[in-house]
């Protein structure tokens, strides 16, 4: 007994060398391509404005749709490829309040409104189908959005003007039928930048305060937890976030001094206030029952079952958040873009979102908000830089084209790969334990 | 009465009837719109010899129980580069079937090496091989992607004359275009029957179908079929998983290059990203499961699959001038069906 303690107490007391090296170990992913993306930033010689401005623009109009995938991690049904079919839903939002031409932000608030039940009606479909397919998800998401694409092109080019009486010549084919290929957003009548324009600050002054707020709330939490002798206080988190956020205040205020171009940088706040609202709510909602359920199917659905957890219809309610975040989160995409390619916006949105938030740090059953909005910035990086680096490394912009698109398509290989891997070695164990009892 | 119906329906099969009902209406549509019969006829027997391999490289992969394989992007790029070095170091005499028999022989051993390492992968991630594979088979077409513009390929036919890398498109009209077509094609009335094309799909079947019946092919049904059962009854269930997945990867990388002899052309970069979904959905189609499939799925499959689609595109184009609905058709057809067979294969096991 008190050899165990002895052990216990040594595991308390782990050194500053190895709590690194844990950090390392478990973040390899990130880390790996935060030093890829220093060289191809580095290799592509591009202009630190260029860099930030689009980087941020990008940052902004994908988080949300990457912060609609951790819900269904979370709750076992892996990663969502089915988000797919919740972009759909909310380009139908665009499409109808294009169509009346309800411009600005009262436009983009009504595409939002009207996607919403679209939204639900799709996320209870698909979980119907991912109901009958326990343990086989992820694909069937996938074929479910190539499906839904099917059926998304037919009542967008053969019903509308046939059975949907739509003559808007905007919107429609000139021949009466079907929607056109690409809709302007741009016009006065359409909800390009509905979002991003209703209050824009420097990017560098909004991070200077934000650091300035974290730094004195972390301060005065860690005071009042020593004071009530509160055990669990982490140190190295501690010293290591306040590290992080003083980096981030010396860099702003650097910028803030300095002649450069970077202070005119500006960040949406109400786009950034969106997806703050979201990762609070990704956050909150693991407080709640309905997220201790999430959680407890996501580990053990067997056991989930038996301690009374009504698992098929909590999963439905997780895709169904998913299905409505992954909606509005297309229409914040779309307003910043400023053109719906009708047939095409949506195609790429699950690759790219679930590349991203892979690249963050996240698996296939484990998925936090912070992971996913590293893996967008990571991801963007690369996407930003490796064109101009592959020109000039190899002499040719499309190699660095071509392995940004491997990145996509490889990054999700290996982790699929390596969490079907891990499930088997885990189910061989479990036969194991078993076999010897 | 509905007992019989029913009865029958579950003979023929939900979706083999319901594709068989919309392949019949379609030909109605067709000849009501006075479509040229002669041409559309050869049009879907072209094109069926021209898929059929491609299907047919799903049978050894669910026999030996790894389920259809998404992973035939494998397989292709082996073709392509096959047929690439034939005709980078000119091997195109006719003995060589201008090319095309000196395509496979250089492709096959590529094409087992590639196999191997790739069952090896798949015999790591049990029970999840249908996700991985079709993520297996992105990653390697869009590495190619990368080698298609690096790999030293100097023929003049194949790079593009300024700039660099290989075409997009490789015309095969002076190597092995349609060589197999040609081969004692005739008409029939109006019907051009590719002799050469057809017997070579069905020589492939039928050897196909003479493995399953040898020693070794008995052996690597039995291990897919019931693993547990094939591994006490001293079968290695894990080696027979690899030779099927060898012998899925060889049948794609032929099935690619019987594809492009067909169509005249070899396609590089993005195009095979997706080749292996119309094979799946073929072989589900006639009637097979990811756990059972016979060579009979695969011919009748490729036929009312591909049939399908070919009488579809004039009669669609002709009735919607704009806009894509018999890609439309296909979209729905081939994921509806892929759909359709991830249900029924029940729920977790």
């Amino acid at each position: 007994m008190a050899e165990l303690n002895q052990n216990r107490l040594k595991i308390a007391q782990t050194t500053l060398s190895t709590k690194i090296k844990r950090l390392v170990f478990d973040n390899s992913v990130p880390i790996l391509f935060i030093i890829i993306c220093l060289a191809g930033v580095y290799f592509s010689q591009l202009p630190a404005v260029f860099i930030v401005n689009t980087l941020l623009s990008r940052i902004t109009r994908n988080s949300f749709l990457v912060l609609a995938l951790v819900i269904p991690v979370i709750a076992g049904l892996g990663l969502n490829f089915g988000i797919v079919i919740g972009a759909m839903a909310g380009q139908f939002g665009i499409l109808i309040v294009t169509h009346y031409k309800i411009a600005g932000f009262n436009g983009f608030m009504l595409s939002i409104l009207l996607s919403t039940p679209i939204a639900i009606l799709f996320g209870v479909v698909t979980a119907m189908l991912l109901n009958r397919t326990k343990g086989q998800e992820m694909i069937t998401s996938m074929i479910a959005g190539f499906f839904a694409n099917g059926v998304y092109q037919f009542i967008l080019l053969f019903l509308v003007g046939t059975l949907i009486p739509l003559k808007d010549p905007d919107m429609v084919l000139s021949r009466g039928i079907g929607i056109r290929n690409t809709i302007d957003l741009a016009t006065k009548t359409g909800i390009k930048y509905a979002l991003d324009d209703v209050l824009k600050y420097p990017l560098f002054n909004v991070l200077a305060v934000i650091a300035v707020i974290t730094i004195i709330g972390l301060v005065i939490n860690y005071y009042l937890k020593k004071k009530r002798g509160y055990e669990g206080v982490d140190n190295f988190r501690f010293v290591t976030l306040i590290i992080i956020m003083l980096l981030i205040l010396g860099t702003s205020l650097y910028v803030i001094k300095s002649p450069s171009l970077l202070k005119s940088v500006k960040l949406p706040m109400v786009t950034t206030l969106f997806i703050a609202i979201i990762w609070a709510f990704n956050e909150l909602i693991m407080k709640t029952k309905l997220g201790q359920d999430f959680r407890t199917i996501g580990h053990d659905m067997s056991i989930a079952q038996i301690s009374g957890i009504n698992v098929d219809r909590t999963r439905t309610i997780a895709m169904i958040l998913s299905t409505v975040f992954a909606a509005w989160g297309q229409i914040i995409f779309l307003q910043n873009i400023g053109t719906l390619s009708t047939y095409g916006s949506h195609v790429q949105i699950a690759t790219f979102s679930i590349a991203a938030i892979l690249l963050g740090g996240a698996s296939v059953t484990k998925a936090t908000s912070g992971q996913a909005i590293l893996g967008i910035i990571l991801f963007h990086t690369l996407f930003i830089v490796s064109p101009k680096a592959g020109n000039n490394l190899f002499g040719d912009a499309q190699i660095g084209e071509f392995f940004r698109a491997f990145i996509s398509y490889g990054v999700i290989g290996v982790a699929l790969g390596l969490h079907a891997w891990n499930k088997r070695v885990q189910a061989m164990r479990k036969q194991l334990d078993t076999d010897v009892l | 009465m509905m007992e019989i119906f029913n009865k029958i329906i579950k003979r023929i099969g939900l979706p083999r009837l319901i594709i068989s009902l919309l392949f019949a209406v379609i030909w109605i549509a067709a000849i009501l719109l006075d479509q040229p019969m002669g041409l559309l006829a050869s049009d879907v027997i072209r094109r069926f010899g021209m898929f059929g391999v491609l299907s047919l490289a799903m049978v050894p992969a669910i026999q030996c129980g790894t389920g259809p394989n998404f992973a035939l992007p494998v397989g292709i790029i082996c073709g392509l580069l096959g047929t690439l070095i034939t005709i980078e170091f000119g091997l195109t005499s006719p003995i060589l079937g201008y090319g095309f028999i000196s395509s496979i022989i250089i492709s096959i051993p590529l094409a087992i090496l590639s196999g191997w390492a790739y069952g090896l992968l798949l015999n790591k991630i049990k029970g999840s091989e249908m996700l991985v594979a079709t993520y297996t088979g992105f990653s390697i077409v869009s590495f190619f992607q990368i080698g298609w513009v690096t790999l030293p390929f100097q023929h003049p036919e194949m790079r593009w004359p300024i700039g660099k890398g290989l075409r997009v498109t490789v015309s095969l009209a002076s190597t092995f275009g349609e060589v197999l077509n040609k081969l004692w094609g005739f008409y029939l009335g109006k019907v051009y029957i590719p002799t050469g094309l057809l017997l070579f799909f069905l020589g492939s079947c039928f050897v196909v179908w003479l493995f399953a019946r040898s020693k070794a092919g008995i052996e690597m049904s039995a291990a897919g079929a019931n693993p547990k059962f094939a591994a006490a009854s001293g079968i290695n269930v894990d080696k027979n998983r690899i030779i099927g997945t060898i012998l899925s990867t060889i049948l794609g990388a032929i099935g690619v290059i019987v594809y492009s002899l067909s169509f005249g052309f070899l396609q590089l970069y993005l195009a095979p990203l997706y080749m292996a979904f119309p094979a799946v959905a073929a072989v589900l189609i006639g009637g097979a499961s990811t756990s059972k499939v016979t060579i009979s799925h695969v011919i009748i499959g490729t036929f009312l699959f591909q049939g399908l689609l070919t009488v579809a595109l004039p009669v669609a184009n002709q009735m919607f001038p704009e806009g894509n609905l018999s890609e439309m058709l296909r979209t729905i057809v081939q994921n509806g069906i892929i759909l359709y067979a991830l249900t029924k294969m029940g729920g977790e096991s």
